[in-house]
Formats: C-alpha cells, sequence, structure tokens
C-alpha cells in the first residue's frame, strides 16, 4: 500500500462535510479548492489496487485504479469544480455539500474494485442526489424527489439482490467482467440500467433533474448517469443487448425533447439521448467502441453542464423555464447565448467541438463491425440530436421570437463558471489529444479527416435545414408528454384506489355475512340449548325409564341373535 | 429598452438564409474534393449525407407529432393530482 494516496472521492465526502460550517470568502474558497485538490488527487493516482481489506470472507478494494477508472474520477473531479463555481452564489446551504457528497461517492464507484464498495457509493450517490434535489425547496422539487429516490431504492435493492447472489455463487466479490448467464447477473444488470436512465424506467430523469434549483440540475446531470455508463462498461462490454437498449434510449431521447416545452426537461430528455450512444458502444464493445463511450461519457458531462448552465442562468436571471415564454434573450445576455451555442453545438458533434472527437468513435467502430443497421440509425441519431438539443434549445430559449425580456447576464461566478466550460468544449474540440491519452485503449483513430468534416457538415447542415422548414410544426404549446412515470403516477394511484375500493366490499360483505353466520348460529344454540332447548329441557323421569328400558331390550335383542 | 440588434432587422436575417444555403450548396460540392473512405456501399452514393440527415430529421419530426397527438396533456396534467 502506497502511504501517500488520497481517496480523491473522500477528499470530497469529508471536504463536503467541514463546508455547512464555514461562511464567507473562506466557504467560497473551500467550495473551489477542494474539488481542486480532488481533481490533483485524481490525476496523480497510480495504477493498481491501492487499498485492501479482508472483510468477512471477501477483499475488499476501495481503491483501485487503471485508465478507465482514472478517467472518470477524473471527469468527476472536474465537473465538481466547475458546478461548485456556477453554485457559489446558491442561497441554500444545504445544495453544494449534498453536491459535493454526491460527486465523492461517484469517484467512489468509479475507483471501486469490488461489488460490496460499488454498493456502497451506489448507495450513498442516491442520497447525495436526493439531498440535492430537496434542497430546491419547492413542494414540486420535494414531491418529485421523493418519486426519484422511490425508483433509486429500487435499482439498489435489485443491485443488491444480484451482488449477493453473485458472491453466494462465486464467493469472490471483485468487480470484474460479468456474463448474463446467471438470474444475479441479469439483476445487477438491471440495477446498472435504472440508473442510466434506460427503459422501461427511463421517465425518472425527466421527472426529477428538472425540479432541481438553477444550479443543482448541473450536479445532477454528470454523476448518476455517467456512472452507470462506467460500470457498464466494467461490467458488461460487449452484451449485444445493450446496443438494441442504447437504440431506443437514442430515439427515445430525441422524440420526447422534441415535444417538450419546459427548457430544461429538453436537456434532460437529450441526457437520455446521449447516455444512448455511450450505452450503444458499451454494447459494440470493441476497443474503438469502448474508447468512443468513455471519451463521449467525458466530453458529454462538460458540454451538458454547459447547456444547464446557461439554462440555469436563463432560470436564475428570468424565473422563467417554458420555451413559450422565452425568446430573444440574446439582446441583453450575450455571454450566456454564446455559451449555450457553444454547448449546442459541442453536443451536435460539430466539428472543433469536443463530441466530434469523441460520438463519431462509436460510429466508426459500428462502420467498422458492418454493423448497417446500427450505423444507419447512429447517423440518423446525429442529425436528430442537431435537431432536438443542437439548434432546438438555443433557438427557443435564445432566440426565435421577441419575449421582450432584457434579463442581464447572470453574476461573475456563473459566467465564468459557462466559459470555461465553453473553452474546454472548443479546446478538446481542436487538440483532442491530451484525451485520448487517457482513454483505456490506444487510440488509432484520427478524428480530423477531410471526409469526415464533410459529411459530418453535410448531416448536420441538412438536419438545420430540416429545422426551419418544419418550423411551423415545432411550435411550443403548453403541454407534456405522457411518460412511464404515468403509470406510477395516474395508474397506480387510480389502480390503488379501485382496489380499495373493492376491499372496502369485499369487507362490507364478509362482515354482513359474519352478522348473518352469528344470527343463525344463536338461533340454533337457542334451539338447542335455550331455556326451552331440545337438550335444555326437564325431562319426566317415567320416559327416562322407558328410554333406559328400550336400551336394554336392544342389547337383549343383539346378544341373542348374536 | 435597448436599441435594436442587427439581428432584428429582416435584411440582416434574409442574408443569414442565402448564406445558409450557400453553406449547404458548399457541403454538397466539398464531396467532389475530398475521397470518401465509405464502410458501407449506400455512403458513396453523392450527397448521401445531406439527403439522409434531411430525411432522417422530418421522419422524426413526424413520428414525433404522431406520438405526440396521442400522448400529449395540458402542462397541468399532475398539478390535479398534487393539490
Amino acid at each position: 500500500m502506497n502511504e501517500w494516496t488520497v481517496h480523491p472521492g473522500w477528499v470530497l465526502i469529508v471536504g463536503a462535510l467541514l463546508l455547512p460550517w464555514l461562511r464567507g470568502s473562506a466557504r467560497s474558497l473551500a467550495v473551489l479548492s477542494i474539488p481542486a485538490v480532488a481533481l490533483g488527487c485524481a490525476w496523480f493516482l497510480p495504477d493498481g489496487a491501492l487499498w485492501q481489506a479482508q472483510f468477512l470472507d471477501y477483499t475488499i478494494a476501495p481503491l483501485v485504479v487503471d485508465d478507465l477508472s482514472r478517467l472518470f474520477a477524473i471527469i468527476f473531479c472536474l465537473m465538481a469544480l466547475g458546478g461548485g463555481l456556477f453554485a457559489l452564489r446558491q442561497e441554500s446551504r444545504l445544495e453544494m455539500p449534498a453536491a459535493f457528497v454526491y460527486a465523492g461517492s461517484a469517484v467512489g464507484v468509479a475507483l471501486a474494485g469490488d461489488l460490496v464498495t460499488v454498493f456502497v457509493y451506489w448507495e450513498l450517490m442516491a442520497i447525495g442526489s436526493t439531498l440535492v434535489l430537496w434542497s430546491a425547496s419547492t413542494p414540486r422539487s420535494y414531491r418529485a424527489s421523493l418519486r426519484y429516490l422511490m425508483i433509486h431504492l429500487l435499482g439498489g435493492v435489485l443491485l443488491f439482490a444480484g451482488i449477493a447472489g453473485h458472491v453466494a455463487q462465486t464467493g469472490d466479490a471483485a468487480f470484474a467482467r460479468l456474463a448474463l448467464d446467471t438470474p444475479a447477473h441479469w439483476l445487477i444488470l438491471s440495477g446498472f440500467l435504472i440508473n442510466a436512465g434506460a427503459p422501461p424506467l427511463s421517465a425518472w430523469l425527466p421527472d426529477a433533474y428538472p425540479e432541481a434549483s438553477w444550479s443543482g440540475t448541473v450536479f445532477l446531470s454528470a454523476f448518476t448517469t455517467k456512472t452507470a455508463v462506467y460500470v457498464l462498461m466494467r461490467g458488461f462490454p460487449g452484451a449485444e443487448l445493450l446496443v438494441w437498449v442504447g437504440l431506443f434510449m437514442i430515439f427515445y431521447g430525441i422524440i420526447y425533447a422534441l415535444l417538450e416545452n419546459d427548457m430544461r426537461r429538453i436537456l434532460a430528455y437529450s441526457i437520455v439521448n446521449q447516455v444512448g450512444f455511450m450505452v450503444t458502444g458499451i454494447g459494440i464493445g470493441t476497443e474503438m467502441a469502448l474508447n468512443g463511450a468513455a471519451a463521449h461519457a467525458f466530453t458529454h458531462i462538460i458540454y451538458k453542464a454547459l447547456l444547464l448552465m446557461s439554462a440555469g442562468s436563463v432560470l436564475y436571471m428570468t424565473g422563467r423555464r417554458k420555451c413559450s415564454e422565452l425568446g430573444g434573450l440574446f439582446h441583453s445576455m450575450p455571454v450566456a447565448t454564446i455559451c449555450g451555442t457553444i454547448g449546442a453545438l459541442a453536443i451536435s458533434s460539430f466539428p472543433l467541438t469536443s463530441g466530434f472527437v469523441s460520438k463519431s468513435m462509436i460510429s466508426q467502430a459500428a462502420g467498422d463491425g458492418h454493423l448497417l443497421a446500427v450505423w444507419m440509425l447512429l447517423a440518423a441519431a446525429s442529425a436528430g440530436v442537431f435537431l432536438h438539443a443542437g439548434i432546438k434549445f438555443p433557438w427557443f430559449v435564445f432566440f426565435q421570437k421577441d419575449s421582450g425580456l432584457r434579463p442581464d447576464d447572470p453574476p461573475a461566478s456563473m459566467r465564468c463558471a459557462m466559459i470555461l466550460f465553453a473553452f474546454l468544449c472548443v479546446a478538446l474540440g481542436v487538440w483532442p489529444q491530451p484525451l485520448y491519452d487517457l482513454l483505456p485503449y490506444p487510440v488509432h483513430y484520427v478524428p480530423y479527416t477531410a471526409a469526415h468534416v464533410v459529411t459530418q457538415l453535410q448531416l448536420l447542415l441538412f438536419s438545420g435545414l430540416a429545422f426551419f422548414v418544419m418550423l411551423p410544426y415545432l411550435r411550443r404549446t403548453l403541454t407534456i408528454t405522457l411518460d412511464s412515470d404515468w403509470l406510477y403516477r395516474r395508474v397506480g394511484p387510480v389502480l390503488i384506489g379501485k382496489l380499495g375500493g373493492v376491499l372496502e366490499a369485499l369487507l362490507a360483505g364478509a362482515a354482513s355475512a359474519g352478522e348473518r353466520l352469528r344470527h343463525v348460529g344463536k338461533r340454533a344454540l337457542e334451539h338447542l340449548h335455550g331455556t326451552e332447548g331440545v337438550l335444555a329441557r326437564t325431562w319426566a323421569t317415567g320416559s327416562m325409564a322407558f328410554g333406559i328400558m328400550l336400551m336394554l331390550l336392544a342389547f337383549l335383542l343383539s346378544y341373542y341373535l348374536a | 429598452m435597448s436599441r435594436p440588434h442587427w439581428l432584428d432587422e429582416p435584411r440582416h436575417v434574409r442574408l443569414l438564409w442565402r448564406l445558409f444555403l450557400v453553406a449547404l450548396a458548399l457541403t454538397v460540392l466539398a464531396e467532389l474534393t475530398v475521397i470518401l473512405h465509405p464502410h458501407f456501399r449506400i455512403e458513396a452514393l453523392f450527397g448521401f449525407h445531406a439527403l439522409y440527415g434531411f430525411l432522417a430529421c422530418l421522419a422524426m419530426i413526424v413520428v414525433a407529432k404522431a406520438l405526440g397527438m396521442l400522448l400529449k396533456r395540458s402542462d397541468r396534467y399532475y398539478e390535479a393530482d398534487d393539490e
């Protein structure tokens, strides 16, 4: 064991517990330095199983480092830093500590070498994220957080059952590649997929995330789903099922985002869409695909946080969240407009942005594997991303018709966070080598070929044309679109109400039947044993002697005949 | 109210539209000058990505509209439950 290694997740978690005691500039300094220290620790982690201990009969390894886990630890710490900067002016004193515990436990999952540790941090993450939702302290966010917690506790139960089964069967708690051959492994997979926002329970994500505060959603967008991507990559690379699950998530995200009016719900659906690309890459499972999924998780965290920061700025300055009430904000919010647009270009994989150098590796892997259908669907999906997030979000929030609103750009801390992340989006797009060096496998991929740039520009610009041609059909309406949360928000309660009615009727029926039974029984008892009952009547001595004589006669008769 | 932005003037918007159409044409014509490395035969068709991107987006919008007809509800749909 190297005594100089510090667990970056613990830096964040211990730091989070110190934050509530600090005020003013000391607190601001701590908010920035805690994730910065954690980032440094993550960057310099040496390879190997650094911490190991025996617990019961199992080897517990809370700090195991390789290229993949280091990559995720780095991006989670970087995200905590950017999110902390953005949220400096957050008045809730709960949100930042909760977010740091949440980030720290995500780092904990990324560095866990065994399933027990994964489970412990997994649940800590659910608690941290629920507290982030709570700290918005509106009745809506409270109810949303309860639904969110319910789904994640369900996921935790599935995961725990799976881990228990796996450990019982193999006697080994190490977190390695799992084959889909036992019920235990299917349970682990379903626990992972719930956190990834996969069907059928994907609705938890767009239901909960947009109800957090203007800064809370920025934190929420990064950790839960990308931790799920990490564990899927570790546990189930090359599981073909994941290709189709991922493709479903991609198109589900696009279609629902196209119908959505709330700006942060558009971006929430687009998280499911982007995680779909990663899950598809994991399902393809080649080195190129896994590199692509890992790189895409890294770049996605940055540009999605940037998009949600620009949306958060609009919410912070105007208090409005519906596209139908926004528009024309480019007049007075140039920084938010430009940064939001850079994020939108990055998510669309425009050349010179980070999405271009990461997402294309997944398509390339599909092409290399001669998976024509997958490749065609991924290309259509890339066009669809530009449609629903790349143009729709900035167009309806910052441009379109003028809403007459003239809010200023947000305060300096928020502007700095946006500029930092916008810079990273462009820098990684222009100079991808540092990112490629962090990836789990050697990168044999050149993103900037003339053919790739030209075909990608064709795909994207003609999607843009389709957007503006179809604009009349995309007008925003004051609507939501029913999703699978309808089952537990509407159908469930109605069914339980109905079931309650049926139960009540049954109980009432049973009660009246019981009453009748009691009545009949009482009458029978009275008939037999009542004061005038058959068995309680006084009998005359003569009739008793007669009875005995009959019995003796019958005895004599039977004796004689036998 | 601040002074009008240059984007507010219709003739500038028209100019942007023209530039956009020129850019569209250029991306297709650029295909003549580069060597594509198609993985699949369909990819080698001239202007495939432009046409495919456009049609895919149309299809997605149509599917979304159709699904919307079935599944759209007022955005106060769940609020009645909450009160």
